[in-house]
């Protein structure tokens, strides 16, 4: 069971953590919601929870927790630039379709 | 695929719902807009990597109108309908105008608030601001990838009233839900107390284009207080353009120049300015439409001595803050400096002679403002627990009422810090007297013929007693924007009457339906891109399940007349989605449908016949 930061969004967030001056990593997650069942969320972790399943990718330790790896196993996590706009995007293995805009999905 | 970006522990938006909020700087000369993503501040760039946007608008007779760059560069050809520096005559009167500049703009003096005549039509302060703010808005929604739920948009300390309404007038109109104005040393204040942690007791210097603002506030623990402000709403960096512009005709014994030659000298006047932050010396040269050259060398040496002046005027404002906030310079811990005149070495210089210390600079003078006011959106627009910071502002000038004699009664004054709510009692002068003129003002002279007047109303039905004897309680009530809302209530009966202060410009109903319509064209221009973005959608989704359609089954069921063609007809739709007639697109959409129909029928036949062979009746019966 894995979850990685391509080096380009490992390179971002470790940018946003210093320039924040605080937190212990990045947390990844999964939550119910959305027009396709699913949706991601992506936040700055300030502490550990007791069962976080911790990864260490590029440098960036990555906090997911038990329920929402099953959804995200094998995920990889990329920074990327369209245009004007930028931000990171998952990519997930696991899901069977998404709506338009990605933004939530079912597995 | 939408593009996520980090949030704080636990402020993870649903999807669909982000809170994209901005702060946006509105300033005289160039105007900014920033927004806090993945916890950092940051000012958006355009397209091609500028930050600054000039607060430049210029309208011509059909096209649309032009903003920034593109209507700077025109500045000199197209003075008449090219409009630089619009925030000087933002909620003003012709008669507010000083004569500080040679404008080259027709103007025409509405009630309240002047107007410039140009090619598109008579436009007022507040649409050309707006014209500036929804290009950045434009800007913001590109980049964010979203519509924006609000922004915060900074004024100087010193708006009145009627400047600070003008300005969310100009926001609305420009499709902006301002979460807040703030004044712009607090904004300053924000980005300097959050980035970098200091406490203690500050000095915000901003010498902008136009305006000039001194501010002293204290930080403690992550709370701004702004303990006074000052500052001279008619100078900043355009003076220094129009000295060095005066300067240029001296030496060069110029006069009458036409419009199109004062914009020119103007602008080279600017750029030998910007040019003397780096360099000892610089050259001005320029061809007038009159065939007479200008070549010409100043030194920053003459340039600080016919400036001095003007940066003295900025000094005796401050002064007067360090009086109102009854402090020294030795409790001044840090001077922060604001604005791109600030960037002017004798400027610095001067500041830092005046507080006995070096000004910080150590964040950009142009993007400190738009950063403070993002960091404060963010936070009103719900991203950020809202405890984490309180902001305090004042009012810049004491509000009042006009009692007997003509005479200012202060309510609330000046330096309050706000939400602020005051009341004081009043009583009836004459014997009988049964109602009673409420005149709301707003300034520190005594005098109401000195002050400038917000609103007036009327209580009526106190019931006749003796002078002196009704109770009239009068209350003013500032909300956190500044805004001014007044009451008088007689105690005895509890008659009542209140007013919100409307903008003393008072934009008359054949204003409002014009500004109203002008935006029903925008609204027109904004469907047409959109209908074209539908039909390029469902143009290309038509295109992938023709082609899919034809990989898998085109060789079986197509003939090679058929598939020629659908091939044809693909390939307009292809031409048409890359151009931009919408209707053009429907209808190779439609054609290519057309010549598809058969296709599609024989293959859903297929279908049909592949499900059913080898199955007995019954048994397909039976699944029914």
């Amino acid at each position: 069971m894995a979850v990685t930061l391509t080096s380009s969004a490992a390179d971002r967030v470790q940018k946003f953590l210093i320039q924040r001056a605080s937190g212990v990593g990045l947390r990844l997650g999964v939550r119910t919601s959305g027009c396709s069942g699913l949706a991601y969320t992506l936040e700055f972790a300030d502490e550990f929870n007791a069962d976080d399943i911790k990864f260490e990718s590029c440098g960036v330790t990555v906090l997911v927790d038990p329920k929402s790896l099953a959804y995200l196993d094998g995920t990889e996590l990329d920074f990327v630039r369209e245009g004007l706009n930028e931000g990171f995007k998952f990519n997930n293995p696991n899901i069977k379709n998404q709506c338009g805009c990605g933004e939530s999905f079912n597995v | 695929m939408a593009l996520l970006q980090i949030f704080e522990p636990g402020m993870s938006t649903a999807p669909h719902q982000h809170r994209l909020a901005v702060g946006i700087d509105l300033g005289t000369t160039n105007s900014l807009v920033a927004s806090v993503r993945n916890g950092v501040s940051a000012v958006i760039n355009d397209e091609q990597g500028r930050g600054l946007l000039p607060s430049v608008a210029r309208y011509s007779v059909d096209g649309p109108v032009e903003v920034g760059y593109g209507a700077q560069a025109k500045q000199s050809e197209d003075p008449h309908n090219t409009i630089v520096s619009v925030k000087r005559f933002m909620g003003r009167g012709l008669s507010d105008l000083q004569k500080t500049i040679d404008t080259p703009y027709r103007f025409v003096d509405a009630p309240g608030m002047v107007q410039i005549k140009t090619a598109a039509g008579v436009k007022s302060p507040v649409e050309v601001s707006a014209d500036v703010l929804k290009t950045l808005r434009v800007r913001a929604e590109t980049a964010l990838g979203g519509d924006l739920v609000g922004a915060v948009i900074t004024v100087p300390a010193y708006f009145d009233d009627a400047q600070r309404q003008a300005t969310k007038d100009a926001a609305k109109l420009a499709g902006i839900n301002v979460l807040r104005l703030l004044n712009e040393p607090t904004a300053a204040a924000v980005a300097y107390g959050l980035d970098n942690a200091s406490e203690g007791v500050y000095a915000v210097y901003d010498l902008g284009g136009g305006t000039f603002d001194i501010s002293i506030l204290r930080l403690t623990r992550g709370v701004f207080e702004v303990l006074a402000t000052n500052g001279d709403s008619a100078l900043g960096g355009d003076d220094f353009d129009q000295r060095i512009y005066c300067w240029i005709l001296e030496q060069t014994k110029l006069s009458s120049l036409g419009a199109h030659d004062v914009r020119l000298l103007l602008t080279k006047a600017r750029e030998a300015k910007e040019a003397l932050t780096k360099h000892p010396e610089t050259a001005i040269t320029a061809v007038l439409s009159t065939g007479q050259i200008v070549d010409l060398i100043l030194t920053s040496l003459s340039f600080a001595g016919m400036t001095e002046n003007l940066v003295n005027k900025t000094l005796s404002p401050t002064r007067k803050a360090m009086r109102d906030a009854g402090l020294g310079i030795e409790d001044i811990k840090g001077v922060v400096m604001v604005g791109g005149s600030t960037r002017m070495p004798h400027v610095r210089r001067a500041v830092g002679e005046f507080f006995l210390q070096n000004p910080l600079t150590n964040l950009d003078p142009d993007k400190v403002v738009a950063i403070g006011a993002s960091i404060q959106a963010n936070i009103l627009a719900g991203n950020r627990s809202a405890d984490e910071m309180l902001l305090l502002d004042v009012i810049p000038l004491s509000l009042g009422i006009e009692t007997m004699g003509g005479i200012t009664e202060k309510i609330i004054p000046r330096n309050s810090t706000i939400p602020a709510a005051r009341a004081q009692k009043f009583t009836t002068f004459k014997d009988g007297q049964t109602a009673m003129m409420i005149h709301v003002l707003q300034g520190e002279r005594e005098l109401v013929s000195d002050c400038r007047s917000l609103a007036k109303f009327e209580l009526r039905g106190i019931p006749p007693m003796v002078a002196g004897a009704a109770r009239i309680l009068v209350t003013f009530q500032v909300d956190a924007d500044g805004l001014l809302s007044v009451s008088a209530r007689e105690q005895s009966t509890d008659v009542e009457t209140r007013v919100e202060v409307k903008p003393s410009y008072g934009l008359s109903d054949v204003e409002i339906t014009r500004m109203l319509q002008d935006s029903y064209l925008y609204a027109q221009e904004d469907m047409a891109a959109r209908t074209l973005r539908e039909q390029q959608t469902e143009g290309n989704r038509l295109l992938e399940a023709t082609e899919s359609a034809v990989a898998e089954s085109g060789g079986a069921l197509l003939t090679a007349k058929e598939l020629a063609d659908i091939s044809l007809a693909m390939a307009t739709l292809r031409e048409t989605i890359a151009g931009d007639n919408h209707r053009a697109i429907k209808m190779a959409a439609e054609s290519l449908n057309q010549v598809t129909s058969d296709f599609a029928a024989r293959r859903m036949d297929m279908s049909v016949r592949q499900a059913l062979s080898g199955h007995r009746l019954e048994e397909i019966a039976a699944s029914l």
